[in-house]
């Protein structure tokens, strides 16, 4: 083979990312052998005893547990379903606006709030929505009582879902509005002879167009199903919510770091982890059978 | 009838632009009040008397934090993070993404390597090994436990490996005639003719990191070492959370609080997004579509 002799060359590209990858992916992975034992720091991996399944045990009976599974499912379908739903709605009529530079500006603004991370969009909810803020004053300005929201269970996962589809639905729109784009001009053009209305063209053109792209979204998404968001509900909750917005990840922080019960955070995790990448790997064999879909 | 009818099309274009400048609107709205705020008078923005211009325009709220050690320290080990975590970024996607975007005929070993990085990437011990890992290495309070465990953004590996897929293959068959090696190959062909790529993956690690809040907060023990994110995090999110779930506090709160100096700190945390957004944003759509082309 004439590139025999490169193969050291690749070799030798790869192994620092590879080391790295085994120091902080791999070794991690092997430590999850931490949900089998009753982890101490000082006594270290070899030397903590095993305690078998304890730590799964304590997991499963353990009262909170229902809810923060609940409210984990719950805060993320809620996301999944708004996050495809929202921005094929404003990428169809984005669409539609044929001023490319007021299109391209809308673009432009609507996609910041992506790239600020939730420290930061958090900051600026709390203050917007607490008692004293600017919602609850417009609020009061209309004779209404004002509302602490951040502290209601019933507002919470609400909340959650609307500041996360306004964070990303812009981002979220730039791959139906490449979509839209794909489609034929002529099949417009033909239905414009043939007298098709707006919504017309709408049923029988466009959204059979994108149709592939959002069974392919719709697909991909299952393997979130667990993912709620940590970055953003640990900036937004408090213990006035945790009974309707603790999730998973917040859960395995607090129990694992804050309160060092290693055994049973590795527990929690791992059961995520292992969760999570069966639903992947489901959603990508669906994706590749039903779409064609590959990742490389 | 006719006239009619264009008049109704008249009138639904309109109220499309109208929509779309409100969402637009309402976008920016919450960023444009806090930035009002933080170059309001203190009285007024307590009273709620601010809503997206400035009242009572000052810049106290500024030579506050810039006379603060501790946020200015955090700003520091922020920039230090982004400069010494992007740059090794950059190298390992580099480096990684040439011999990933080898044929399996050309690179033996490739579907190999390729499947131990998605396995990294589907699947994590999750946070409590690596924490207990990261303390064994003592790393702890050190500027390598924020760059090392995100060395391998494996995201942008994948993204420029895409784009190095299509650049035409007769431009490397035609180097390796003339005996370029890979290293040749890499430097003076495939890095000059990735830019669009190259900007995309290194804008996204730069926002990444800058962004990054959790790791600075389980792996910094002192305050001093705190990214600036953690410490938006800890003395601006965290305490009015607090504050929120006692009722009690909330009084007495509204008259310690500081509201103006919080926006200036929330304006700053954002600064450097905002300053590198018009470049970023030229860039990623590009560059995303670009990465995406798939053989």
């Amino acid at each position: 083979m004439k590139h025999s002799i490169f193969q050291k060359h690749y070799h030798m590209m790869l192994l620092p990312g590879m080391i790295l990858l085994i120091v902080f992916s791999v070794i991690p992975m092997v430590g999850i052998v931490l949900a089998f034992q009753d982890f101490k720091m000082g006594l270290g991996i070899t030397k903590s005893p095993w305690i078998g399944l304890e730590n799964f045990k304590y997991m499963f009976e353990m009262k909170d547990s229902r809810s923060i599974f609940f409210n984990t499912i719950n805060i993320a379908f809620w996301k999944i379903i708004a996050n495809s739903v929202v921005p094929l709605i404003f990428a169809i009529l984005l669409n539609e606006v044929r001023k490319v530079a007021f299109k391209r500006w809308v673009q432009t603004i609507v996609y910041l709030p992506h790239f600020l991370s939730w420290v930061i969009l958090s900051g600026i909810i709390i203050d917007l929505l607490s008692l004293d803020g600017v919602v609850n004053n417009a609020l009061q300005a209309f004779g209404m009582e004002p509302i602490m929201f951040l502290g209601s269970n019933s507002l919470f996962p609400v909340i959650v879902v609307s500041s996360d589809v306004w964070k990303e639905f812009g981002f979220n729109a730039i791959i139906y509005l490449a979509a839209l784009t794909g489609i034929n001009m002529t099949l417009y053009e033909a239905a414009e002879i043939d007298g098709a209305s707006w919504l017309q063209k709408l049923k029988y053109v466009t959204l059979p167009g994108i149709a592939p792209t959002i069974v392919l979204l719709g697909t991909l998404s299952i393997g979130n199903i667990l993912n709620a968001g940590f970055d953003q509900i640990f900036n937004l909750y408090n213990p006035l919510v945790y009974e309707s917005g603790d999730i998973i990840d917040t859960y395995v922080y607090r129990v694992g770091i804050v309160q060092a019960q290693f055994g049973l955070a590795t527990a929690v995790g791992l059961m995520k982890s292992v969760i999570g990448l069966i639903l992947i790997v489901i959603s990508y064999r669906l994706a590749s059978r039903f779409a064609n879909y590959r990742i490389f | 009838m006719v006239q009619n009818k264009s008049w109704t099309t008249r009138m639904t274009k309109g109220s499309l632009y109208v929509l779309m400048a409100l969402i637009t609107f309402l976008s920016l709205a919450p960023i444009l009040y806090t930035v009002a705020v933080s170059f309001s008078d203190k009285a007024a923005a307590a009273a709620g008397k601010v809503t997206l211009w400035p009242v009572g325009f000052n810049t106290a709220a500024y030579s506050t934090i810039l006379n603060d050690n501790n946020f200015l320290g955090s700003f520091f080990v922020s920039v230090k993070r982004v400069f010494v975590g992007g740059i090794i970024n950059f190298l390992i996607t580099v480096l990684m993404a040439y011999p990933l975007s080898r044929q399996a005929s050309e690179f033996r070993f490739r579907d190999s390597y390729m499947w131990f990085i998605i396995v990294t990437m589907l699947f994590s011990g999750g946070i409590i090994p690596l924490y207990i890992l990261m303390k064994y290495l003592g790393m702890f309070d050190t500027i390598w436990a924020l760059v090392l465990p995100t060395a391998v953004p494996v995201f942008n590996v994948i993204l420029l490996m895409n784009f190095f897929r299509s650049i035409p293959k007769e431009l490397s068959e035609a180097g390796h005639i003339d005996g370029a090696g890979p290293w040749y190959m890499l430097m003076k062909v495939f890095i000059p003719l990735s830019a669009p790529a190259l900007a995309t993956v290194t804008l996204f690690s730069i926002v990444n990191h800058w962004n990054s809040f959790f790791d600075g907060l389980i792996f910094m023990r002192s305050m001093e070492n705190y990214p600036l994110q953690t410490y938006i995090q800890q003395f601006v999110v965290q305490t009015n959370l607090q504050n929120i779930s006692s009722v009690e506090r909330i009084e007495m709160f509204k008259k310690l609080s500081n509201q103006t100096l919080n926006a200036s700190k929330i304006v700053i945390g954002m600064l450097p997004i905002l300053v590198i957004y018009p470049f970023l944003q030229r860039y990623f759509i590009h560059g995303i579509m670009l990465g995406s082309v798939k053989e």
